[in-house]
């Protein structure tokens, strides 16, 4: 009974809609929908996307409707739910994780009218664009934080998988060492995983126990920040700022803030300037934020900020040479940037970093 | 209690067939009033849930798409249970047969053929079956609980896939990331209707229900196998090769797990990706008891449970719900399936002792 009556209102409201004639386009919300691998609640990269999503429905209130897919596995199951996603009527899908690139691609080759944005791969098509934030440019300024606040000269990374990403923000990290601190040593620990909180508090604990006391990570859980808040050392938050979880262990989290990119694309949607591109945003384009710097003295905090603000100026670019490989190879010279595809690519480690990537 | 459960003494047929039905009522039933208090018109998600995903050629495609590996490794794990065989490695022997099948296709993109394909989809089955073996064997040998060592082979497979993905079978061409090149066309399997991903692994899933039928009802093994499962004593003193059987049962359903894995990333998947199964695996082992081990009853249950993924797909799209509503779906249908076959041996009586105790009561006290 309730269910009809609102129909009634509805039918009525088109009425007045259709009465109103030049409104009735104005009128139509446009439908954005949303791809997410990992429960909505995880506290790291698909909240991150949420909000994300939040933000554009606050931005553009009647004017846009969201829908998402939370938990939808990488296989042969992600192509029917942007399929479906785009049966429903969305316009403009956001798929979220790497593993959807060739379902997406798929996807945007049957509904051409409807934009797809793929996050974190390579491929582009006429209704496709990608989408990848500079995480390293945070990850720099974490390398600087770790490498004055460490005492034992000891600092830990905890790693997902061996991806360009994030060979790219280890090699940040330990580019900012090797200025600001070269007698720090790096330890890095593959978890195999974007999403383990009992691998990785595994990570940190051992991490710790050989006297490593600045925790790093490239995976998504508070764990570690947990792991360090017990046992009296200091971690950076990853994704999504997890200060919350460390109050005397959080030094800074590098967080994922994709509001600005997810209104704009809305926004181009609607206005019909949409095209696709390769972005890779960064601190400049507000996509990468360092909300705080926390449990740190004063003077480190100044510093760190400024290196926040120079790069997100443009002063500053983290892989700027003189730059050595592992084996002592100058690969950047001196005063040149590394290029963007080498960037995208990265399979190698620079000078300074122990051990090899896993194959 | 007034209500009492009596035995039956005999299996009532007709509550057997009854029994699923009337657990599907259930279901619904609770799953609209859980919709009601959701604030939904329970008609309509009930639509949404379980109609909708239906309602076109694609979608129609799309269920047997998700039903053909459920179904394959279904079938092959109700014969080793029929053979109180536990395997619950399903999951493992299908990525081993997805990772050998992908092996074999990568070393081929190059090759054209017919014989691509089927070359391809029996390494997946040998990748399997060798995988199901090895449990078998070590229960022959050692006494090793195969449903211990069929859980451990599936962690084992997973990081052997990864392993191989990250590394040796990685696209040389994929700026490092942890994916294999695309098969080339003669080895990915044909599609059955055009526009829709149907391709024949459900055939092979369909074939490998009636062939399991005529195995266990019209062979003699097959009969072997059902007595194995029903008296192991009865099977030693007749003469069965006990061990043999094992290894048997293991082999096979090794081998459809191992063809379900190798159909995934030949079919829809087209490549070696890190997570080739949102754990099929695990779910046949529900639709195997869902299904009562029988090959029809499994045909059905596939289908159902593939529906209920499809449909908790749809509820999050069209109606905003959360996930785990699909998962309360699973549940509930579950719970209820086990609670109405409790009807099968035993009938819900009325208390006459305590009804009549209860009227002398009325009695004393006027």
């Amino acid at each position: 009974m309730k269910l009809s009556v609102k129909k009634l209102l509805a039918g009525a409201a088109l009425g007045l809609g259709l009465a109103a004639g030049a409104n009735v386009q104005a009128a139509d919300p446009l439908k954005v929908g949303f791809v997410y691998v990992g429960p909505v609640g995880d506290h790291g990269w698909s909240y991150q996307h949420d909000q994300g999503r939040l933000a554009v429905e606050k931005h553009f209130g009647d004017k846009v409707e969201t829908t998402f897919v939370e938990s939808v596995p990488e296989g042969a199951d992600a192509e029917r739910v942007i399929r479906n996603l785009a049966k429903a009527g969305n316009k403009l899908i956001f798929t979220t994780s790497f593993g959807y690139m060739n379902p997406t691609l798929k996807v945007a080759k049957t509904f051409k009218n409807v934009k797809f944005e793929h996050a974190t791969g390579y491929k582009k098509s006429k209704n496709m664009g990608n989408y990848l934030s500079k995480t390293f440019e945070g990850r720099y300024v974490a390398g600087f934080v770790a490498a004055k606040m460490t005492k034992s000269n000891k600092i830990g990374y905890i790693a997902s998988f061996p991806i360009p990403e994030v060979i790219r923000d280890i090699n940040t990290v330990q580019l900012a060492l090797n200025k600001y601190n070269p007698e720090a040593e790096l330890k890095i620990i593959w978890v195999n995983s974007w999403f383990d909180p009992g691998k990785e508090a595994d990570a940190a604990n051992a991490m710790m126990d050989q006297g490593v006391d600045v925790i790093l990570q490239h995976t998504d859980s508070p764990a570690a920040m947990q792991a360090a808040e017990r046992r009296g050392k200091f971690a950076v938050g990853q994704a999504s700022d997890m200060s919350s979880f460390g109050p005397n262990a959080h030094l800074m989290s590098v967080v994922d803030d994709w509001a600005e990119l997810y209104i704009r694309k809305t926004q181009e949607v609607m206005d019909g300037t949409w095209k696709p591109e390769d972005y890779f945003g960064g601190m400049a384009e507000k996509d990468i934020i360092v909300p705080a710097f926390t449990n740190m003295p004063e003077a480190v905090a100044k510093e760190a900020q400024q290196i926040v603000d120079d790069i997100t100026s443009g002063k500053l670019f983290p892989f700027t040479g003189p730059i050595k490989n592992q084996a002592g190879e100058l690969k950047v010279k001196a005063g040149e940037k590394l290029p963007m595809g080498d960037l995208l690519g990265m399979n190698w480690y620079v000078e300074g970093v122990k051990g090899s990537i896993p194959k | 209690m007034f209500l009492k459960l009596q035995p039956r003494g005999e299996a009532s047929k007709r509550m057997s067939y009854l029994s699923p039905l009337l657990a599907g009522i259930l279901t619904l039933v609770t799953g609209g009033i859980f919709f009601i208090f959701l604030g939904h018109d329970p008609f309509h998600a009930l639509g949404v849930f379980l109609i909708s995903p239906v309602s076109d050629l694609y979608g129609f495609a799309e269920l047997c798409v998700k039903a053909a590996p459920i179904m394959l490794c279904a079938v092959g794990l109700a014969l080793a249970f029929k053979a109180q065989v536990w395997n619950i490695g399903a999951e493992g022997q299908l990525l081993m047969g997805g990772l050998l099948a992908s092996a074999v296709a990568l070393q081929l993109i190059e090759a054209e053929g017919f014989w691509v394909l089927p070359v391809v989809l029996l390494s997946g089955a040998l990748g399997g079956a060798l995988w199901g073996l090895l449990a078998a064997w070590l229960r022959n040998r050692f006494n090793a609980n195969e449903i211990l060592t069929t859980i451990m082979f599936n962690y084992i497979a997973l990081y052997l896939l990864l392993y191989f993905v990250h590394g040796a079978l990685k696209d040389p061409d994929g700026y490092g990331f942890p994916e294999s090149a695309v098969f080339s066309d003669s080895a990915t399997l044909p599609i059955l209707l055009e526009d829709t991903r149907l391709h024949i692994g459900i055939l092979f899933a369909m074939f490998a229900v009636v062939a399991s039928w005529v195995f266990i009802s019209r062979s003699f093994v097959g009969f072997q196998i059902q007595v194995l499962g029903l008296d192991s004593n009865a099977a030693k003193l007749s003469g069965f090769k006990h061990k043999r059987l094992v290894l048997l049962v293991m082999l096979i359903s090794g081998a459809l797990a191992g063809i379900a894995g190798a159909g995934e990333v030949t079919g829809p998947i087209g490549q070696l990706i890190p997570s080739i199964s949102p754990g099929y695996g695990y779910a046949a082992i529900i639709v195997a008891f869902l299904g009562r081990l029988h090959p029809v009853g499994i045909f059905f249950a596939s289908l159902l449970m593939a529906l209920i993924y499809m449909g908790g797909e749809l509820a999050q799209i069209e109606l905003n719900m959360p996930l785990a509503v699909t998962s309360l779906f699973q549940g509930m249908l579950l719970f209820y399936l086990l609670a109405c076959d409790v009807l099968i041996n035993f009938k819900i009586k009325l208390n006459k002792s305590q009804v009549a105790g209860a009227e002398q009561n009325t009695v004393g006290n006027a």
